[in-house]
């Protein structure tokens, strides 16, 4: 039941350092745009509740990188990295996080709710477990066309207790549907451990259960996940049906930006900050020699962007008040009448 | 022009439908044997078990779907088997289906239809019998059509399917074996336009569903007594027919609403404010509403009796509204 670790990995010599060294500079700009958005929020340009998922981003990473552009995902009310590294537009993310014209949903939506289907990014969602039946229905569109693409589905520990989470599963695996699903363990439920909240062993086990093939994986390793995500991909996409990663990692912030998390143990965080992807990413590149300027451009060009595309929102406009009664429906358009 | 059932019009619809628009599918509980009241008969041999999906008992999953399908590119039908079960998958058609188009700035719209079969119908009780039309209206985002005829249900349903939005499609499982005259060619039936189901000087009735066919019967009664009612059938609740609605009442000068559901916030509220709103200088009597009392449906018939809107209370309703205006009093 132990994560794979890194001794099963080969030599650092034999690392496609290349393809590493991409998702290391995604690592950095997923951390250094949702660095930003907190900036944003302590000047009061960030108007609703953001989740971080700072520490995670190897994750979003690894999946989003070994996916096609007409790929499919749906993510959570914590997906700026799978957002981002799909390959949404930072500054129409930003702009959206902001409440602003241009933004990914003109302002409509915000962080719990950014989406972008020009990516095949399908939206976040501000209800957990709800994008999982989502999720399944897109690949069942896809299986019905006899598409090529393949759907991969975000969704916390927390969300393996809601039913969807069952349904959408048996569902997967009965239609043979092209999914992946990916559970970002980060081991809170909110506020609460979700280990005092969940019988048995877990996503994986779960996903076993009703015979889908599932890995743990340690989500803080960037090399391993990749790997892992790669041939997960490949499965899903060669027609096998249905599989499941149950990624460990863990939240370095709170719930939410707003939560200080003191209700953890300060040596259990310090534990996980030693096991930060990206440093431990870098570390490797450096070990298998990529140049340690390199691997500082990757950081500091990172933190350039993101604070660009903070500005750039900043001087945003906010959107136009007809936005409100836009997009509702065309049947009883609220725009011609919504009382 | 030829008779047919209310059931079967719903079949020729959409068969209609999956025949022009190779998108459109159906998900649902049982579909494969022609769906629990047997509205999706010989559908699934005829375009096959991808696009007639039997799914497994998961409301919340089925309706989920749906929203991740219909926002794929497919026209998803629901069979959610009773409005009851479909209460499972609120969520999914509340938060999800109701509010993607607008929460992600237009970027997708959710073309799904949600068909959930209400009403009272051979002792059903509590959690089979429920007519829930007023959440569903309370509800942006969300069509909401209540067909009441064969001919309605074939052209409603149809145009239910065309629509871009989530449309929740509430058929009347009392009206399955309703028989009616529906036009043999293309036959499509605007979303949010009311008929004038009786012509009358006297009295404007505004129903839907099955109440349609009870408020006709309760017309008979009062055409005897030299009342004539005008009864309107709404058929959209969602955008309603304001505009029938009004026209109608500035001739009659009396509204009755008339519904299966519960008195208490039920759609005739908003049908009723809004006359007053609009209307209260032409009132001749004031705005009335008849429904089911606030109690859950029972099993034993004279029980289930206790909820059900009658032709009898119809008819006493609107004789009382012409009353003069001291005898309203008493």
């Amino acid at each position: 039941m132990s994560p794979a670790s890194d001794e099963a990995r080969p030599p650092a010599r034999n690392l496609d350092r290349e393809r590493l060294t991409a998702h290391l500079d995604t690592m950095w700009r997923i951390r250094a745009f949702e660095e930003a958005a907190l900036r944003g929020l302590s000047e009061g340009l960030v108007r609703g509740a953001i989740h971080p998922s700072i520490g995670q981003e190897a994750v979003a990473a690894a999946v989003c990188l070994n996916l096609a552009r007409s790929d499919l995902i749906l993510s959570t009310h914590r997906g700026h990295g799978h957002t981002l590294a799909k390959g949404a537009d930072a500054r129409a993310m930003m702009r959206e996080l902001l409440g602003r014209a241009g933004g990914t949903c003109g302002g409509k939506g915000g962080s719990m709710h950014i989406a972008d289907f020009s990516v095949g990014m399908l939206g976040a969602n501000g209800v957990v477990g709800a994008n999982i039946p989502i999720a399944v229905g897109a690949a069942h569109a896809v299986a019905l066309r006899g598409g090529p693409e393949i759907v991969a589905c975000f969704f916390g520990d927390g969300a393996i207790n809601r039913g969807p989470f069952l349904e959408g599963l048996n569902w997967a695996k009965i239609f043979r549907l092209p999914v992946l699903f990916v559970c970002e363990d980060n081991a809170w439920s909110a506020t609460t451990r979700t280990a005092d909240l969940t019988a048995g062993e877990g996503a994986a086990a779960r996903a076993r259960s009703l015979g889908i093939p599932a890995q743990i994986l340690d989500g803080n390793d960037a090399i391993g996940l990749d790997a892992a995500a790669r041939d997960a991909i490949a499965a899903v996409r060669a027609g096998e049906g249905p599989r499941l990663l149950h990624v460990r990692t863990y939240r370095m912030t709170g719930h939410t930006a707003a939560d200080a998390a003191g209700y953890r143990d300060a040596a259990e965080v310090e534990a996980w900050r030693a096991r930060d992807p990206i440093a431990r990413l870098a570390a490797a590149l450096a070990e298998a020699g990529v140049d340690p300027a390199r691997l500082e451009a990757s950081r500091t060009e990172a933190a350039a962007e993101m604070a660009d595309v903070l500005d750039d929102a900043r001087a945003a406009p906010w959107p136009d008040l007809a936005a409100a009664f836009a997009d509702v429906q065309d049947v009883g358009d609220p725009a011609e009448r919504a009382y | 022009m030829a008779t047919t059932t209310y059931l079967a019009a719903s079949t020729r619809a959409l068969a209609e439908e999956m025949e022009r628009d190779p998108s459109v599918w159906a998900l649902g509980e049982d579909l494969g044997r022609g769906g629990v009241f047997g509205q999706y008969k010989g559908l699934q041999a005829r375009f096959g078990a991808a696009r007639i999906a039997d799914t497994p008992i998961s409301e919340a999953c089925i309706m989920g779907a749906a929203v991740g399908a219909a926002m794929a590119g497919t026209r998803p039908v629901v069979e959610m088997r009773f409005s009851d079960f479909a209460l499972c998958a609120t969520d999914e058609l509340v938060n999800q289906a109701a509010k993607a188009r607008f929460m992600f700035g237009g970027q997708a719209t959710v073309p799904l239809v949600a068909r959930q079969p209400i009403g009272m119908w051979r002792s059903s009780a509590a959690q089979h019998s429920q007519s829930l039309e007023a959440w569903y209206a309370h509800v942006p985002g969300l069509v909401v059509v209540a067909p009441a005829t064969p001919a309605d249900n074939l052209g409603l349903l149809k145009s239910a399917i065309r629509a871009d939005d989530p449309v929740v499609y509430l058929e009347h499982k009392d009206l399955w074996a309703a028989e009616g005259d529906v036009p043999d060619g293309e036959h499509l039936v605007p979303l949010g336009v009311a008929d004038v189901a009786r012509a009358g000087r006297d009295v404007t009735i505004v129903t839907w569903s099955a109440m349609r066919r009870t408020s006709l019967a309760a017309t008979e009664t009062l055409a005897g007594e030299g009342v004539e009612a005008e009864v309107i059938d709404l058929r959209t609740l969602w955008p309603w027919d304001r505009d029938a609605v009004l026209a109608s009442v500035e001739r009659t000068g009396r509204l009755l609403v008339v519904h299966e559901a519960v008195t208490v916030a039920g759609f005739g509220a908003e049908i009723a404010a809004f006359v007053a709103e609009h209307l209260h200088h032409r009132l001749r009597a004031p705005v009335r509403r008849l429904g089911a009392p606030r109690i859950p449906i029972a099993y034993a018939p004279p029980l289930e009796n206790a909820a059900r809107v009658t032709p009898d209370a119809i008819a006493a309703a609107a004789r009382a509204m012409l009353a003069p205006a001291a005898a309203r009093a008493s």
